[in-house]
């Protein structure tokens, strides 16, 4: 397929997202103006809402989280943006990143000039196990369902392929999970900002405070070993590999770009954009990567003009730690089989030569599934324009890549922004 | 005689009598499994049914500790997990599918590449009966 380029430039001029995490008694909307409020005062030179012409919504299911369809121009009114379209977005997981794209798609038709694209998603209310099925439903439920699978059952499936394929030990993925809560820790927006060291004092302070037996962990990998401190989700998939369940809002607003310094003296420049999908999980020839992360992130390197080397910072999906590993690969950043590797010998720090997930990534920043796609640029919006305090990336960030998956792969999109 | 939409009731009510189907292009020989109703190989609209051999071997498992409902209420937990994974049958079509005859507790055991055959579980009673797929390894 020949590379695609968009009828115009799009850019990204201001950017906003709720805090991650539990928040009773806040719907939807409450968390979308939240991060619409801050949007509005991260645009550079400001900006009138009654500019904006249309919002893209990612969304996977305020049907289940929260009884409540047609969710787009409830955003879309709570915000005082009727009678302007609103569309819901929907591709699981990758709900956000495909809102995100929609939105890049109006404004290069030349159908609009001024676009808020946002993410939202409110799962707490719900129990656990009701949320369990909730996400199940964005497998094959006719076919995928009735063998007993979940969703960190078809990751750690694809974990026992990859571990059985390239002898990657179980370690690596809990590297990938101590690595994203470091990130975390320094990320005011996350749901969990502890590191893993933090987490463990605070069992232990916890336990003499009730005078219960003092747990003796020798180290961080010593607790994710422990089967009562990190039980088995599906194995090989514990508790410390899993995204939580997640409330959070996340917008950005997109513009075209000869109107983008008009809004902001430093704007993001989105200058790749991809997305596949793919077949069920069973119908796939190789289990150990994502034929449609791998399409997506080609597409998107080819409407930029770059390579792997050159991207900076990027944000992968890591709802399972596994999924970490199978994603540096499918976008080029190490070869197949080599991530765990990587991940082993620190490459993917924040110090290292190849930054993954300095927000934390999904693991450890919260995953409210319709705003992941868009809370991942946010950090890229950061990471480049040196606003991300304590976890800031140094050097010269000229280049940012997203990677956003729905479902076990099914829907994949990524992209590029240049900050030039 | 009744139209064959190649639909997942189809797949279900032949799954119930312990045959596992998928559908077959006539016309370029390219076998679906779970059944598609049209070839997306070749787009000629020639479908029939096929009987799946059923042996296979073990592509990738998992053991599962936090259930779905419908697991629950199987009998499986936390303290009870069972195995699923996905199995390549010997006709090259691929199913995903509960694992039997393996220990859950002890996933290090289980191994990839394990030669398996089909099995079929019956849950429930009278008309909420319900069959599913499962496989086993060959002793």
């Amino acid at each position: 397929m020949a590379s695609r380029k968009l009828g115009r430039s799009v850019a990204v001029v201001g950017v906003g997202m709720s805090k991650f995490g539990a928040f009773p008694g806040l719907a939807s909307r409450d968390l979308f103006v939240k991060a619409f409020k801050e949007l509005r005062s991260s645009v550079d030179k400001g900006f009138d809402p009654n500019d904006i012409e249309a919002l893209y919504l990612g969304n996977y299911s305020s049907d289940l989280f929260e009884g409540q369809g047609h969710n787009a121009p409830c955003m879309a009114d709570w915000i005082g943006l009727a009678p302007r379209p609103a569309t819901r977005v929907e591709d699981a997981c990758a709900s956000g990143g495909v809102a995100l794209r929609q939105g890049i798609l109006a404004i290069a038709s030349g159908m609009y000039d001024v676009v808020l694209v946002g993410g939202i998603e409110k799962m707490t209310d719900l129990p656990t196990s009701q949320v369990t099925d909730a996400l199940a439903t964005a497998s094959d439920v006719l076919y995928e369902i009735p063998a007993g699978f979940t969703f960190p059952g078809f990751y750690a499936a694809m974990a026992t392929a990859y571990m059985h394929r390239y002898g990657a030990p179980q370690e690596a993925f809990m590297q990938v999970g101590l690595k994203n809560h470091e990130n975390g820790a320094l990320n005011e927006k996350a749901q969990f900002g502890t590191t893993i060291r933090q987490v463990m004092d605070g069992k232990i302070a916890k336990a003499k405070a009730k005078g219960k037996p003092v747990p003796t962990w020798a180290d961080e990998m010593a607790f994710l070993h422990d089967e009562r401190a990190n039980p088995v989700i599906a194995w090989p998939m514990r508790l410390f590999d899993c995204s939580p369940i997640s409330d959070g809002a996340a917008v950005l607003l997109l513009v075209s770009e000869e109107i983008a310094k008009r809004f902001s003296q430093d704007p993001l420049y989105i200058i790749g954009t991809g997305q596949a999908s793919d077949v069920a999980l069973h119908d796939r020839e190789d289990l150990t990567t994502l034929k449609a992360a791998r399409i997506a992130g080609q597409q998107a390197y080819e409407m930029a003009g770059v390579t792997p080397e050159d991207i900076k910072v990027v944000e992968v999906h890591d709802c399972f730690t596994i999924a970490e590993l199978i994603a540096t690969e499918d976008l080029g950043f190490f070869k197949p089989g080599e991530a765990y590797a990587a991940v082993e010998e620190g490459l993917t720090t924040r110090i290292g030569p190849r930054p993954v997930n300095t927000s934390g990534g999904l693991k450890s920043k919260g995953h409210p599934v319709g705003a992941s796609g868009i809370g991942q640029a946010v950090e890229i919006w950061k990471q480049l324009r040196g606003e991300a305090g304590e976890r800031q990336v140094t050097g010269d960030l000229n280049l940012g890549m997203t990677h956003n998956v729905g479902g076990t792969g099914q829907t994949c999109v990524v992209h590029i922004f240049e900050r030039r | 005689m009744q139209e064959d939409n190649f639909t997942q009731v189809e797949f279900y009510a032949h799954l119930a009598e312990h045959k596992l189907m998928g559908s077959v292009c006539n016309s370029c020989g390219t076998m679906y499994l779970p059944p598609k109703p049209l070839c997306t190989a070749c787009y000629r609209e020639e479908m029939a049914w096929v009987e799946l051999e059923g042996t296979g071997e073990l592509q990738a498992f998992t053991t599962i500790h936090i259930a779905p409902t419908a697991m629950l209420e199987a009998g499986y937990g936390r303290d009870n997990p069972y195995c699923t994974g996905i199995v390549k049958l010997n006709d090259g079509l691929s199913i995903s599918a509960q694992i039997l005859g393996v220990d859950a507790t002890k996933p290090e055991e289980i191994a990839i590449g394990t030669r398996m055959q089909i099995e079929f579980i019956d849950r429930g009673e009278g008309e909420e009966q319900k069959t599913f797929l499962a496989f086993r390894p060959i002793e």
